[in-house]
């Protein structure tokens, strides 16, 4: 297993959209590779041809009946946005500008 | 009337009530009282609604001086976790990014409590987003052991073990991903179950790891803690993996607290090296009660288990990355705009609000799981915790074979002192050793009191597992177990908790 660096924490830092200052960066790379170097062991388990289990139950599709029933107004709805606006969210620019 | 309603069970109250000795405006207030004299100690609250549970209480007493049919919990007062939401009332989870959201919905078993009649008092403590053992990670300040306010009161849901433990509610709501219910009941000396994955509605618990998460009781008593299993448990179709059968008969179970006959399977893996002397020995007493009371003891090997921390680590943050991805600064809670940009976009906008509203652990924890996830790791990481999920579901199956029920030590050791393990994460994981296979499988557990440790005079915690869907085995294990630590002990373990008002003043 390849080590964590400080650059793999950044990129991953900017996948989950967390933007990270310098100082947290530095402080996290070292407790990631601790814990890391921990979870890895689920890799010396024996667990060739073991089927993954994602879910404590079966999981079956469960569908309800296709009737309108009473849910959220839209003030209700919008109540805690930061923004809202003609019965919107409200959100900055989507489209960078170039 | 001499009782002191603070300290009187939940069963207790639903008998004054029932009987008419008392009101249920009468024990709100008195409960109400006791936070104003504790909770600056204590923190086990981050909101009080005085005013909505006074209401509410007023509306059972008038109710049931008109005659009406209510529940027998009905006018009882409890304290609700602050990551299930709750319409009008605000719902936190510890983190600044919800800081001030007031949900417009409420969750399914809050919807359950109030059609039951149980004022709420408040929303308890915890670590972010349920992220912790200690209630350390909650933004706004850890709440406090009443054994001992230097102390941790466990987590994630030490708000609701302390708020039990320091009399300030007779029931509390928990939720309990990895051990979150049951290792703060453990060092608080109170009870707390995880009920069977399903068995309790997820629909409002704002979801940490979809797969684990489970809501419970916690109480002072076996009995308190199932009579609010019975209230909150059963189907809901608002929630796609909620069970579609009855809740075990687990009130009936706790008043029987029969064990006789009973195959009670030690865990070799749970006990003996790793667990402090005093929690060890407290645990070995139990087992022997549980024999005079007529269990029979075998000892079962789950060998996976050595396997569980490591796999709850990858798919816990796996699951919390993408489950936290909906704290995006744009429908609710927090928006904070970059430094020193012009027109920011909304990627920048949601990066420097994650930044600004999430925590050390909350930030670790998903930085981590999106590792795990991630294109060319996913088989090693993910993937393989995966599989050991599945030989651990295996062990489990086969130790129920030969047992009926599973018992450990609920934690390895009793309450640390607060600040002790913050700065070591794998340090603080390790509290939950014993309590995260459960999780995993999805089986239901409980902790029950079973004394105090020699060393530190501090409570320690008896876990009972059972397998899925046999969630009474846990409340007959537990109430025989509590009937006959009570009667040695000559009275419930909190008693022996010093006086909070002197500790406070």
């Amino acid at each position: 297993m390849a080590d964590l660096t400080r650059d793999d924490v950044a990129h991953l830092a900017g996948l989950a959209r967390i933007d990270l200052s310098d100082a947290e960066l530095d402080r996290m790379v070292g407790e990631l590779g601790v814990i890391l170097e921990a979870v890895a062991t689920v890799q010396q388990a024996p667990i060739a041809d073991v089927e993954p289990m994602s879910h404590p139950m079966p999981i079956v599709n469960v569908t309800r009946p296709d009737v309108v029933r009473p849910s959220l107004t839209p003030e209700e709805a919008l109540a805690g946005a930061p923004e809202a606006e003609q019965q919107r969210f409200s959100v900055p620019r989507i489209l960078d500008e170039e | 009337m001499t009782t002191d309603l603070t300290r009187a069970t939940a069963a207790e109250l639903a008998d004054l009530l029932g009987a008419g000795a008392t009101s249920s405006r009468e024990v709100t207030q008195a409960l109400l009282d006791r936070t104003a004299a504790v909770d600056g100690a204590v923190h086990s609250y981050l909101h009080v609604d005085a005013d909505g549970a006074l209401a509410a209480a007023d509306d059972i007493d008038r109710r049931r001086a008109a005659g009406e049919s209510l529940h027998a919990l009905a006018g009882v007062p409890i304290a609700v976790k602050d990551v299930l939401t709750t319409r009008g009332l605000p719902t936190t989870c510890g983190s600044r990014i919800l800081e001030g959201w007031v949900p417009p919905y409420d969750a399914t078993l809050v919807t359950r409590l109030r059609a039951a009649g149980l004022p709420i008092l408040g929303k308890t403590n915890m670590d972010e987003f349920a992220m912790g053992s200690s209630t350390e990670h909650s933004a706004y300040g850890p709440s406090r052991n009443p054994w001992d306010l230097e102390r941790i009161p466990g987590g994630s849901g030490g708000g609701s073990s302390s708020v039990v433990a320091s009399f300030q509610a007779p029931l509390a709501i928990g939720t309990d991903t990895g051990g979150s219910i049951r290792q703060p009941a453990a060092v608080t000396g109170t009870v707390g179950c995880k009920p069977t994955y399903g068995g309790v509605s997820r629909y409002g618990l704002v979801a940490l790891a979809s797969s684990l998460d489970q809501a419970g009781p916690c109480s002072r008593t076996v009995l308190d803690s199932a009579l609010l299993h019975e209230v909150i448990g059963g189907h809901d179709p608002m929630d796609s993996t909620s069970i579609d059968a009855p809740v075990p008969p687990v009130v009936e179970a706790a008043r029987r607290a029969d064990v006789a006959g009973m195959r009670i399977g030690i865990v070799k893996e749970l006990t003996g090296e790793g667990f402090q002397a005093g929690v060890q020995a407290r645990f070995d007493e139990a087992v022997q009660h549980l024999v005079d009371a007529g269990a029979e003891v075998v000892e079962v090997s789950c060998p996976s288990f050595t396997y569980a921390l490591a796999a709850y680590y990858l798919i816990l943050p796996s699951e919390a990355s993408s489950n936290l991805a909906k704290f995006d600064a744009m429908r609710y809670g927090l928006r904070v705009a970059p430094d020193g940009v012009d027109a920011p976009s909304a990627e920048q906008v949601m990066a420097a609000t994650r930044d600004a509203g999430f925590g050390d652990e909350v930030k670790r924890r998903i930085i981590l799981g999106t590792y795990a996830l991630s294109s060319g790791y996913y088989d090693a990481y993910y993937g393989s915790a995966q599989k050991v999920r599945r030989l651990i579901a295996d062990d489990f199956a086969k130790a129920f074979e030969s047992a009926d029920v599973l018992v450990s030590p609920t934690a390895p050791t009793t309450a640390f002192r607060l600040g002790d393990k913050l700065d070591d994460p794998m340090a603080m994981y390790l509290n939950d050793i014993a309590t995260i296979p459960a999780n995993l499988a999805g089986i239901p557990g409980l902790s029950v009191p079973s004394g105090l440790a020699d060393e530190d005079g501090l409570p320690a915690g008896f876990q009972v597992l059972a397998p899925a869907m046999a969630d009474d085995r846990l409340y007959s294990v537990g109430a025989a177990l509590e009937a006959r630590l009570t009667a040695v002990w000559g009275g419930p373990i909190l008693g022996r908790a010093p006086e909070l008002t002197e500790v406070s003043r």
